[in-house]
């Protein structure tokens, strides 16, 4: 079409023939107004992978940290201390699989997650994953996000608490650098205190710095090399269960 | 880069709306981000011209008719609102601590500043 009367003439022009391209006429244009949530299908897929999760009687965790904080570390701790285990974990890295085969070798049922370059999980990865895990008889999930302190941060998974992982070595500021995540966690797992006096790790301003950035948020000071803390976390989250109602299913649900 | 797979979603989105509409050509989109929502509106914008540019993500030729050609981004930017239950009142946080300029006290309840939604398109 010509773009005036409908008459099916005047092919497209072709790319780079400026001197024969006819004078575009304005299109007229309408406006749509509306609003659509970008997150909206991550959304509805993590509040499907809740109300799954609530089916099987878990409790589901999104462990999130910068790289090397020790999620894989204390989560190995808390496969081992966990008082009904196995405990349940998705592990999100780029391309190994050595986080699952530590995982397991600490006594976790763990499937792996391969991100590639993706710099964070959305819920339909831990959907799929979900589905290779065998989950009888477990109480908690973790899910080990891909280490970043941005990206993750609006992508819910379908978790019921978000912990993030800060450890003494990464600088008492922190929370105040990356504080969208920062905010969004219900707890904050302040990591490597055995390392704390080594590093000259400034405690009471990390600590008052968490506290304006994440005053909900609990704290607990652990060591993934020590154990240090693990029984209060473990305290914890077995209350957050409790609350929940949550109970432990022996076989998988109809 | 998770902007990309905002970008990728907005496309979707948009295509969505546009072919129920039934426009054959999506010229500008307007999108609502919030300060607190964890985008670049830099990195969104070369995102942004990534996904359009790509002539056929999903392998759906009808999409390649509607963003075949430029398309306008216009960026919203919400400032951030919190509550302070004490004051009972809305503020604008100052910075990145959330402290209420009446009473001081922390908020943890943000009103507005996370949003990250297609909210106008323009189409022929
Ligand atoms: N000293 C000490 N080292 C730790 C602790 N937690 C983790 N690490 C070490 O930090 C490194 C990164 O830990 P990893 O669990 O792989 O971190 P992730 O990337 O967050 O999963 C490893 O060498 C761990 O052994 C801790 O509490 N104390
Ligand atoms: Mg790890
Ligand atoms: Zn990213
Ligand atoms: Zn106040």
């Amino acid at each position: 079409m010509c773009g005036q009367c409908g008459c099916g003439g005047g092919a497209a022009p072709e790319v780079g023939a400026t001197a024969a391209t006819p004078i575009d006429a304005p299109e007229a244009t309408r406006q749509l107004t509306l609003q659509r949530r970008l997150l909206e299908r991550n959304d509805l897929q993590a509040a499907a992978n809740r109300s799954h999760f609530e089916q099987h009687g878990l409790l589901a965790l999104n462990l999130l940290s910068a790289p090397g904080s020790g999620k894989t570390a204390l989560l190995e701790q808390l496969a081992a201390r966990w008082p009904h285990p196995p405990v349940g974990v998705i592990v999100g890295d780029l391309a190994t699989d050595n986080d699952a085969r530590r995982l397991q070798a600490a006594g976790a049922r763990a499937v792996q997650i391969r991100t590639g370059d993706l710099c964070h999980l959305e819920a339909h990865l831990v959907e799929r994953a979900f589905a290779q895990l065998d989950s009888r008889g477990m109480e908690l999930l973790v899910i080990e996000n891909v280490g970043n302190l941005v990206c993750p941060t609006g992508f819910d998974l379908g978790e019921h608490l978000r912990l993030a992982v800060l450890s003494v070595t990464e600088g008492e500021d922190k929370p105040l650098k990356y504080p969208a995540l920062f905010r969004s966690a219900d707890a904050v797992l302040l990591n490597k205190i055995d390392l704390a006096e080594a590093v000259a790790f400034r405690r009471d301003e990390a600590l008052a710095n968490l506290a304006t950035i994440a005053p909900a948020a609990r704290l607990f000071e652990v060591s993934a090399r020590s154990g240090t803390g693990l029984v209060e976390l473990i305290g914890w989250l077995e209350q957050q269960r409790s609350q929940r109602g949550l109970q432990a299913r022996a076989h998988a649900h109809g | 880069m998770h902007e990309l797979a905002l970008m990728e979603e907005l496309r979707r989105l948009a295509v969505q709306e546009a072919r129920a509409q039934g426009a054959s050509r999506i010229h500008r989109l307007r999108l609502r981000i919030g300060s607190q929502a964890g985008v670049d509106p830099e990195a969104l914008r070369q995102a942004f011209a990534v996904v359009m540019g790509a002539s056929d993500p999903q392998g759906q030729p009808e999409d390649a008719e509607l963003c075949g050609r430029p398309i306008a981004l216009d960026l919203d930017v919400v400032p951030t609102v919190c509550f302070c239950p004490d004051c009972a009142q809305e503020f604008h946080p100052a910075d990145v601590i959330h402290a209420c300029p009446r009473c001081g006290a922390l908020a943890s309840r943000i009103l507005r500043g996370r949003e990250l939604e297609l909210v106008g398109l323009e189409v022929s």
